[in-house]
């Protein structure tokens, strides 16, 4: 078996270890979304990354979630070397390890709360008959447990977000990507969200979130901000 | 540890059937091609089967399977009717040389028109007069040939034939005019005086009924008895659709020096008009059906295409929860494949409920090969695996960098 999708992760390792790594988009003009970023998140960190719009935050984001490749440099998720990984096996690490949530919630509006859920595990390869159960289990654990046969749009933002955490954690990934959480959200919602993202963090999740509002990085408790495609570490 | 349960096909076929009833104006667009190309062939195809059903029907099974030739009659100047010509005693095995001919035997009536046939042995004077029953002289073939059956006894064989033996066989009605009913007790009839052995009674046939009211004896018992002449016909029961072919070729192999002098009957192969009816019916129809399923298929092909372009959103969404490429052309193949299934079954059903409703109209007996129906359903899912092939490449291909962003 040398599936790298298969083996567990070595727990050892960071969970995230970007070095050196650059982005960038061929031109006229090119343009480096990301320059010589490195950084390093331990299991169990959570941790914010900030940075006015054209920062390269999403940039960061979609190769943290193995949705892009660095041009230059290395990334390892938990120790593995993920450049030297295929599509498809780079389509099983997201499935196993890696749990989204995104500002626009992207939740299917024709399926369920529940079915909303189920889908992750269709992929991840969670035996059949345990995927309703975890499915209930993470609506339950994000407050939803009485809205599981609502359609997403017959509820509320917060709700809505909730839904889309709740299909993050129930694959039982080991870090979770949250990208401009709150973006859609008023403040009462963003609190509700980041009370249960603090709840997660306490449970043991690694956490990255991405935000431009320093009221929602400020609640992590590891800030990085990014400027000009540059890290940097901040109080 | 093994990936179990990743994306299996029960997942897939889930997936690709989820959302299907969830737009029903849609789907109904989506598969009215499709429906409409598929029930147009079968309707086409079943047509044609009734059609060909209907000319079947027309077509007697035993009328078709017989020829008889006989000798060319010509009229004298005196108005009475002469034979022209005549068979050769060897005619049943001049006939089972060809090809289509089954069974032959030869039959003649034997004119006897003062003949007293009665089955005891006495001249009674003060009998009433009767009309003795017809006399026929056959080979031994004969019951096979017109699809006799036999209520008692046996028929003669070519022995008796051969050795022209008094012997007789009786249609079963002579039988009972006779008063005979059994024949272990080796009963005889006498036709002039002159003693046969019965060998059985005839129950039934097929074709030639008046040779139940007869008694029939061995060609070459009726030479000898009754100086019969020649044979006065040839009946042959022949593979159906030989009839055409054996018209001419008969003639020909009984009378070769003048087979204008014989008189063949024989039955038309199949109907021309059925001909005609099936080609019209496959030719024009088939080729509107065929368009109508490309423009199905077209249809299903757009629909599926413009799906997928709504659901970038999803379908990037899908990317980065893990499913690969190819797990997404699946679920775009498969919800195209189970949409023209859907169709095909649809159009299968219209097209046999036309058949049967043109059919009623005409008064005809439907007739629907139910694997065409089946094949029909199923073609439409061959169509929606073509139609779903561009689309689902083109949805394997999208970015979920760009499609998350795309919102929804």
């Amino acid at each position: 078996m040398s599936d790298p999708a298969t083996l567990p992760l070595p727990t050892t390792a960071p969970a995230i270890e970007l070095r050196d790594v650059t982005r960038s988009f061929p031109g006229p003009p090119e343009v480096q979304a990301l320059k010589g970023a490195s950084v390093s998140v331990a299991d169990g960190e959570y941790v914010s990354i900030t940075g006015p719009s054209g920062s390269g935050k999403s940039t960061m984001l979609n190769i943290l979630g193995l949705l892009d490749r660095p041009t230059v440099g290395e990334y390892r998720l938990g120790g593995v070397l993920t450049g030297v990984l295929d599509e498809d096996d780079r389509a099983a690490v997201r499935a196993r390890h890696l749990g989204f949530v995104f500002q626009a919630f992207h939740l299917m509006s024709r399926r369920t709360a529940l079915q909303n859920v189920l889908l992750p595990m269709l992929y991840n390869g969670t035996p059949r008959a345990e995927r309703e159960p975890r499915a209930r289990e993470a609506l339950e654990r994000v407050g939803l447990g009485h809205r599981t046969d609502f359609l997403p749009g017959t509820l509320s933002g917060g709700e809505r977000q909730r839904v889309a955490v709740a299909r993050a954690v129930a694959s039982r990934p080991r870090v979770l990507l949250a990208d401009e959480p709150t973006g859609n959200l008023d403040s009462a919602r963003s609190a509700e969200i980041m009370n249960l993202f603090e709840e997660l963090h306490a449970d043991g999740l690694t956490l990255v979130v991405i935000t431009h509002d320093e009221e929602v990085a400020r609640r992590a408790s590891r800030r990085i901000r990014l400027a000009d495609g540059r890290v940097s570490e901040a109080g | 540890m093994a990936p179990a349960d990743r994306f299996r096909f029960p997942d897939l076929l889930g997936e690709a059937t989820a959302d299907i009833g969830s737009r029903p104006g849609r789907l109904v667009t989506t598969i009215v091609g499709t429906v409409l190309g598929i029930a147009a062939l079968i309707a086409t195809i079943g047509l044609a089967q009734t059609a060909a059903g209907q000319i079947a029907r027309q077509f007697d099974a035993n009328a078709a399977t017989q020829l008889v030739v006989g000798p060319r009659t010509a009229n004298t100047g005196g108005g009475a009717t002469i034979a022209a010509g005549a068979l050769p005693w060897d005619a049943v095995s001049r006939l089972e040389r060809l090809a289509g001919i089954e069974s032959a035997a030869v039959l003649a009536e034997v004119q006897l028109p003062e003949a007293v046939v009665t089955a005891v042995p006495v001249n009674d004077p003060s009998r009433p007069p009767s009309a003795p029953p017809p006399i026929y002289a056959a080979s031994a073939e004969l019951l096979d040939t017109v699809g006799g059956r036999l209520a008692t006894g046996r028929f003669f064989d070519a022995g008796h034939d051969g050795r022209a033996d008094r012997v007789a066989v009786l249609g079963i009605r002579a039988a009972e005019r006779l008063g005979l009913q059994r024949v272990d007790t080796q009963p005889s009839v006498f036709i002039d005086g002159i003693a046969y052995a019965v060998l059985g009674v005839v129950g039934s046939a097929d074709v030639r009924a008046e040779l139940l009211n007869a008694v029939i004896v061995p060609t070459e018992t009726a030479r000898a008895d009754f100086r019969l002449a020649a044979p006065g016909d040839v009946q042959a029961r022949i593979a159906i659709g030989a009839g055409p072919q054996l018209r001419n070729q008969a003639a020909l192999a009984l009378a070769p020096d003048d087979p204008e002098s014989l008189e063949v009957r024989a039955p038309d192969g199949r109907s021309e008009l059925g001909r005609d009816v099936q080609a019209d019916v496959n030719g024009v129809f088939l080729v509107l059906a065929v368009i109508v399923l490309l423009a199905g298929g077209v249809g299903i092909a757009n629909v599926t295409m413009l799906s997928v372009m709504e659901r970038v959103g999803e379908i990037g969404l899908r990317r980065a929860i893990g499913a690969t490429g190819r797990q997404i052309a699946g679920q775009f193949v498969a919800e195209s494949v189970v949409i023209g299934l859907l169709g095909g079954l649809i159009g299968a059903a219209l097209g046999v409920f036309a058949v049967v409703v043109i059919s009623v109209v005409r008064d005809w007996t439907p007739v629907v090969d139910p694997r065409v129906a089946v094949g029909g359903a199923l073609l439409g899912a061959v169509v929606g695996l073509v139609a779903g092939g561009l689309p689902a490449h083109r949805a394997a291909r999208i970015e979920p960098v760009d499609a998350l962003r795309g919102g929804t």
